[in-house]
């Protein structure tokens, strides 16, 4: 079917000398046009337009955004709700990183071998990649509810714990943290069991026959040889606690006490509910640069570690 | 001797994870099947008790809306998905094959989208979709994503690894790009354009923050949408069967196109790590 098409399309032919040099100069540019033009349109024109916004403010009864200098970014540094979130954000990143890539590596080593039954058990720990963080919100929620949630329900008959996981200042964060680790360390694992696959058989022989142990097996052999992995792994997760909030405005609107108020959410509930566009402007540039900053050392951290597997 | 104990454990630790893992997801299942009058005290059981019931189904349909939000999602994730085929295949031949100057600042370019990933530009971006006229339509919920940084950069990987002879035979036959692309590149780089498609939509169908400041009007309202209103409202009521039916509804399609296509799911979120 294709050289029937191709054949009936050879009237092209000379067209195609006739424009020559100019169509080979414009190919390129008509090639990338299209998406030039909805990253410009939504990717450097906002970026752009939010530095810009981020020094202009509206005061009251004012039509116009007047000229504000780094106003908005002061009024940003004294504000006691941006600075929770901030912290709240770093807090959360350790809370959420950390456990998500250990046990999305913990789960590859167990179900690294392809049989039917480690198939099952993975399609399981995959399935919460699949459902909206909004299910998951919603799920969670009543697993997190006090007394009559699944929580309570069952291992509350073991231990007495009696824990407001979302009402308290204290756990709420951290309840926040096990959705997300929850949802989405089996998707890391995938990279894991990928990565624990392209392990050379020889090197981890080799370390069996000179007497080591699993522990030290994994220690010395494996974990340096799929460094690139964790590097890798670490970042999406990472960046992944600066920009999926969504569960923040679902479960705990930021509270109590701006106790779960991340830097996204932040933003949203600045521009969403008080209408400040100019500090909403202001704190995705900080956003934005805590972006830059991670996604870059994510990258270098990311090379080393590949230059160190080789 | 040792070796198989410590395989045993293995299998046991394992298995038992993946038991809590499910037990939300488990919940959901057993809790939407029950009847309402069932669930006033043991509504966390995992247990499935009285009789199977799609109550809370009908109930969630009824009030829920979600004839309309699966529309709404289906054609987001269809217009998404559409123009991105477009432009990924476009800007991947463009960069797996053509040498023009600056290729390696536009392929930076390309690059900030992995990085600046569109919610964090819900500020700027309202302002936009606004500007433009298209705030409250789902075209304003579909057009910040038509172009993929990793769409381009996936397919730009296939593209290098055909051999530049179908080309040269394609050229010789008078054959332009585009014609290249549909009638030879394209066919062979079926297994990334699957791969992109499967993220992209599980990418969009899930996604909540930007149709959240894009859209106003219940009747536009997408999956996510519906369902962060429904559940707001029946959990006021401690509603809990309801609200787990609700999202079995929003989830089950992706669900069940996992079980189905387990192996092109994984792999395409394998390929995702490339990004």
């Amino acid at each position: 079917m294709t050289t029937a098409a191709l054949s009936s399309l050879r009237g092209s032919r000379r067209a195609g000398t006739r424009l020559g040099e100019w169509d080979r100069r414009a190919r390129p540019l008509l090639l990338l046009l299209p998406s030039l033009l909805c990253l410009g349109a939504f990717t450097y024109w906002p970026i752009a337009s939010v530095v810009v916004d981020s020094f202009f403010g509206r005061r009251l009864g004012e039509k116009v955004a007047s000229f504000a200098g780094i106003g908005n970014y002061l009024r940003l540094a004294t504000d006691g709700k941006f600075e929770a979130a901030a912290l709240n954000n770093l807090v959360y990143a350790v809370l959420t990183v950390v456990p998500s890539v250990a046990l999305a590596l913990a789960f590859a080593l167990l179900l690294q071998r392809s049989t039917r039954f480690t198939a099952v058990l993975r399609a399981l720990l995959f399935f919460p990649t699949m459902i909206p963080l909004i299910g998951a919100a919603a799920l969670w929620t009543f697993l997190f509810l006090p007394t009559v949630g699944l929580i309570d329900y069952y291992i509350g008959r073991l231990v007495p714990l009696s824990i407001n996981w979302l009402g308290d200042p204290d756990t709420a964060l951290m309840a926040l943290s096990i959705v997300t680790v929850w949802k989405n360390a089996g998707y890391y694992m995938l990279f894991y069991i990928a990565a624990l696959q392209a392990v050379p058989g020889e090197l981890v022989e080799a370390a069996i026959l000179d007497g080591a142990g699993a522990w030290q097996r994994l220690r010395h052999v494996i974990l340096p040889q799929i460094a690139p992995t964790t590097a890798f792994v670490a970042v999406i997760a990472l960046i992944q606690s600066v920009t999926a909030v969504d569960h923040v405005i679902v479960m705990t609107h930021g509270g109590p006490n701006d106790a779960t108020n991340l830097l996204l959410f932040y933003v949203f509930q600045t521009a969403t509910e008080l209408h400040d566009s100019g500090k909403a402007a202001a704190a995705t540039v900080v956003t934005l640069a805590i972006l830059l900053l991670v996604s870059g050392f994510g990258m270098r951290a990311f090379e080393r570690g590949a230059a160190h597997a080789d | 001797m040792r070796i198989n104990g410590a395989a045993v454990a293995g299998i046991a630790a394992a298995f038992a994870i993946a038991l809590v893992w499910s037990a939300p997801l488990l919940w959901m299942l057993v809790a939407s099947l029950r009847p309402d009058s069932y669930g006033a005290l043991d509504i966390a059981s995992l247990w499935p008790s009285g009789p199977l019931s799609f109550e809370n189904f009908r109930e969630a349909f009824e009030s829920g809306d979600f004839l309309v939000c699966y529309l709404n999602t289906l054609i987001v994730v269809a217009g998404t998905l559409g123009v991105q085929l477009v432009t990924v295949s476009l800007a991947g031949y463009a960069f797996a094959r053509l040498r023009f100057p600056g290729r390696d600042l536009v392929f930076y370019l390309f690059l900030l989208q992995l990085m600046i990933v569109p919610p964090v530009l819900i500020v700027p971006n309202f302002k936009t979709v606004t500007a433009l006229g298209i705030h409250d339509t789902l075209w304003a919920v579909m057009a910040p994503y038509w172009a993929s940084a990793f769409g381009t950069f996936l397919m730009r990987q296939a593209f290098k690894s055909i051999p530049r002879d179908f080309e040269d035979a394609a050229a010789i036959d008078g054959c332009n790009v585009i014609q290249l692309l549909r009638y030879v590149l394209l066919p062979i780089a079926k297994p990334a354009l699957i791969a992109f498609s499967i993220v992209s939509v599980v990418a969009h169908w899930n996604e909540f923050l930007w149709p959240l400041m894009a859209i106003d009007s219940p009747g536009k309202r997408t999956l996510t949408l519906g369902l962060a209103t429904f559940v707001s409202g029946a959990e006021g009521a401690a509603e809990w069967g309801l609200i787990a039916a609700g999202t079995l509804i929003v989830s089950l399609p992706l669900l069940a196109g996992f079980v189905v296509f387990q192996r092109q799911f994984v792999n395409s979120f394998v390929f995702s790590g490339i990004k």
